[in-house]
């Protein structure tokens, strides 16, 4: 049994409202931090948990604190990230959705940390419910003196207001973000300046994701140190897994990254194996726009060492054999599903959900949205692998925003891993509308050559 | 006495220049001139925050100053990119850069129409010139392209959607110069659209000025539309006193009609200054409603680059060459081309040749056949 954090309470009855989550122990890191630390000492201890970012990037969180500039007399803002909208990740949905006071009690110690008085939950559109829920427990807050004038009689004043979306993934990037939070068009801006120096409404802003702010909480409440013990590395304390596919018990996981990949999918605690006793295909281990892993270098690494459920492990050995913790939306395939569809399918979000601003990634995701299809649909050429390759190789990396990157990993990895798979689709036209490739060799062990 | 200005030194493609801080990569290149300025689809000078969207002026940063001389990991924008002391840029020296341009001018004409035989821009469009320059000879695309529903910008403007390359100038032209905008852009990714909402005409005095700074044939002047083929007309400078704009312009001529007014514009394509000292930003009554040539003073032939297809025997001070015919002919006159048909007894003469279908074949003329 893991360490438990974020959801150590989350089965409690009624932790969503204000009086059972403060009967539970909630709120003690707001009066720690505001009656005993400075908001120097808040972001020392972030820094020393080696809390990273946990929207996907994995950027060392306190390090971006550091990054804040501080001019006088100009307000800063802290924004949370709640746009949470990459397929195969509804982690942030569940911690919002059920213990929402724990969102809000990371913000109130951020805010102070940061200087912040003006907090903002920028809220994925679709999550419309989950807006009332966060309002109501803001509300509470309000009422019991977390949040308003002179909290705890220490002289911070702050407020949040929750904002909701308009349903554009785009709006997940922190720039264009603040873009669509100022009321404009959410087109990712061009860095530098970064947000820490020229965020919102051109002020110094840090924007997090929720599960990071909400981490804020057991690091104020047991120390950066002693949260720093969880886990291994570089990979500290606890991370929130939404696992999905054809397993058998998909959910929020809270796992303390120790564990290995195999045990994570197979144990009764986790995932519970594969659905109907099918065999392991592939895995999609960060969200969509992470490399897809076939199982032998799921479970294994290209040296032969077992794979765990952490950042440095699940990237071992790059884009070539390895793939990303990413934000850990943990997209599991069994060996009926068909990577080629699977990849038309993400091909074709990452075309939606383009914001058409810059060339490579408006014209490029649906070109390959394109020749997937046809591919799929047995009228592709051998020639259009290849095309699929360069394609994807000449967005990579050119573009103003990630979005890019994150529409041509995906392609790049299933080329990479699977193209036997493509190839049997463009050989067998006909077969490929009705049957499956299936397993093939993609779990057989892998030839370790002996160092 | 002042104190001296700190100059940055930036080397690019081995050239070392001296810039202001706060120049961009491109402003330095456009400084050193000739092959190292990267091209610009997005970015215009004279408009604020344009640029860092078209990725055709991506450059690689060998060395990002003297102080950090580490490169940047990624292809930099270079309108977007400000140098540091000490930078070392690479345009046209790094086969990754020319490799990326490629991509990114392969990616702009997948869904153009390429319609350049009936484009009114055709001749001084930069798309063309960038893709003469840097684009692949043929596509590798085989779907259909990208339509778009019609709008109608009014009078004045016609504006071709399919052919635009979302380069947001003309948003920001409607932000920055005209008091209202009215237009922008509509939808995402790949069907995001340059539009009017409800179909809302422009109707600003200085809207006009956002097809000169269409890069493309996207917003044309409909008072010229299928008139002439830029390269027909002949501009000259000309200027007229207006009290709402400089008056300051560029008419394009064919004998003493004009055909079009523009503004004027250097050589990167972008409206120059005006005498005055600001951007040169003409009105629309200039602009659309003095096409006869008694409303201007002409200032004279402007001067055209003469490796644009516009210059084509226009240049200033030409001397015709000498006849040579007379001399290698010890004399005689040239004689003038002749119809043989008509005269020639081997070829029929009564045999009409334009009764002929296809082309004229010996058994055509065969006596038996005749």
């Amino acid at each position: 049994m893991g360490v438990k954090l974020l959801l150590e309470k989350a089965h409690v009855e009624n932790i969503r409202l204000y009086d059972v989550y403060r009967r539970e122990g909630g709120y003690r890191s707001v009066e720690k931090a505001l009656k005993t630390l400075s908001p120097d000492q808040v972001t020392e201890e972030v820094k020393k948990s080696g809390l990273r970012g946990r929207g996907g990037a994995g950027f060392p969180a306190g390090m971006k604190w550091s990054f804040l500039a501080k001019p006088e007399g100009v307000p800063r803002y802290l924004v949370c990230n709640a746009d949470e909208s990459e397929p195969g990740t509804f982690k942030d949905r569940y911690l919002m959705e059920f213990i929402p006071h724990l969102l809000i009690e990371g913000l109130i110690v951020s805010s102070y940390a940061l200087g912040s008085s003006r907090t903002y939950i920028y809220i994925r559109g679709e999550y419309a419910w989950i807006v009332d829920i966060l309002e109501q427990a803001i509300a509470e807050a309000k009422n019991n003196g977390w949040l308003g004038k002179n909290i705890l009689g220490t002289g911070f004043d702050c407020e949040i207001y929750v904002q909701r979306g308009a349903g554009a993934y785009i709006c997940g990037e922190e720039t264009a973000l603040l873009e669509s939070l100022e009321g404009k068009r959410g087109n990712p801006r061009i860095k530098p300046p970064f947000p820490a120096v020229k965020g919102l409404y051109g002020c110094p802003t840090v924007v997090n994701n929720v599960e990071t702010l909400a981490a804020v909480v057991p690091i104020i409440n047991m120390g950066g140190e002693e949260y720093a013990k969880i886990g291994v590395g570089r990979s500290t304390g606890t991370k929130l897994i939404s696992a999905c596919g054809n397993i058998n018990k998909p959910g929020v996981y809270e796992i303390d990254m120790t564990i290995s990949v195999e045990e994570f999918i197979y144990s009764d605690e986790y995932c519970g194996g594969i659905r109907n006793g099918k065999r392991l295909k592939a895995c999609i281990p960060g969200g969509s726009s992470v490399p897809i892993l076939p199982a032998n270098l799921l479970l294994k690494t290209a040296k032969g060492e077992t794979r765990y459920m952490n950042y440095e492990s699940l990237s071992d050995g790059g884009f070539a054999t390895g793939s990303m913790m990413g934000s850990g939306g943990f997209i599991v395939l069994d060996e009926d599903q068909c990577v080629v569809k699977n990849t038309y399918t993400l091909a074709r979000f990452y075309r939606h959900e383009s914001c058409g601003q810059c060339s490579p990634c408006r014209e490029g995701t649906g070109w390959m949205e394109k020749i997937l299809l046809s591919i799929e649909n047995g009228k592709g050429k051998m020639s259009d692998i290849d095309l699929l390759w360069d394609i994807q190789r000449k967005i990579e990396g050119n573009t103003i925003c990630p979005l890019g990157d994150a529409a041509a990993w995906p392609v790049a990895a299933a080329i990479r891993h699977f193209r036997d798979e493509f190839e049997w689709h463009v050989l067998n036209p006909d077969k490929c509308l009705t049957e499956n490739y299936g397993l093939r060799h993609y779990a057989d062990p892998i030839h370790v050559p002996v160092a | 006495m002042a104190e001296e200005k700190k100059l940055f030194k930036v080397t690019i493609d081995n050239i070392t220049i001296e810039v202001e801080p706060g120049t961009s990569i491109l402003n330095a290149a456009r400084k050193i001139g000739g092959d190292v300025v990267p091209p610009a689809m997005c970015y215009y000078s004279k408009l604020k925050d344009s640029g860092g969207k078209c990725r055709t002026c991506l450059v690689r940063v060998a060395a990002g100053s003297t102080a950090d001389p580490r490169p940047m990991p990624k292809l930099v924008a270079s309108c977007r990119t400000n140098v540091m002391d000490g930078m070392i840029v690479e345009n046209i020296t790094s086969p990754a850069v020319q490799e990326a341009r490629k991509g990114v001018v392969e990616f702009l004409l997948i869904n153009h129409p390429l319609d350049c035989p009936i484009c009114d821009q055709a001749g001084e469009c930069h798309l063309q010139d960038l893709s003469y320059e840097h684009g692949a000879e043929s596509t590798r695309y085989e779907f259909n392209r990208r339509t778009f529903k019609k709008h109608d910008l009014g009078p004045y403007i016609q504006l071709h959607m399919t052919r635009c390359i979302l380069c947001y100038r003309c948003v920001f032209t409607a932000d920055q110069v005209t008091n209202k905008r009215v237009h922008g852009v509509l939808d995402r990714g790949d069907h995001s659209e340059i539009a009017t909402y409800i179909e809302k005409n422009l109707n600003n005095d200085f809207i006009g000025n956002v097809i000169d700074v269409c890069p493309v044939g996207a917003l044309t002047d409909k008072t010229f539309r299928f008139k002439n083929r830029v390269w027909f007309t002949k501009p000259v400078d000309a200027h007229r006193n207006c009290d709402k704009c400089c008056g300051e312009v560029q008419l394009w001529m064919r004998g003493d009609e004009v055909f079009r007014v523009t503004a004027r514009k250097d050589e990167y394509g972008e409206i120059k200054d005006s005498s005055k000292g600001s951007t040169g930003w003409i009105c629309n009554e200039c602009r659309f409603e003095k096409k006869n040539a008694s409303d201007w003073v002409i200032e004279g032939l402007s001067n055209i680059s003469r490796h644009s297809v516009i210059s084509q025997g226009k240049y200033p001070g030409l001397v015709k060459p000498n006849e040579t015919v007379v001399e290698v002919m010890n004399g005689h006159a040239p004689r003038l081309m002749m119809n043989i048909h008509s005269v020639s007894e081997v070829n029929k003469p009564e045999i009409e040749l334009s009764k002929i279908a296809g082309p004229a074949h010996s058994s055509d003329f065969n006596s038996n056949n005749a």
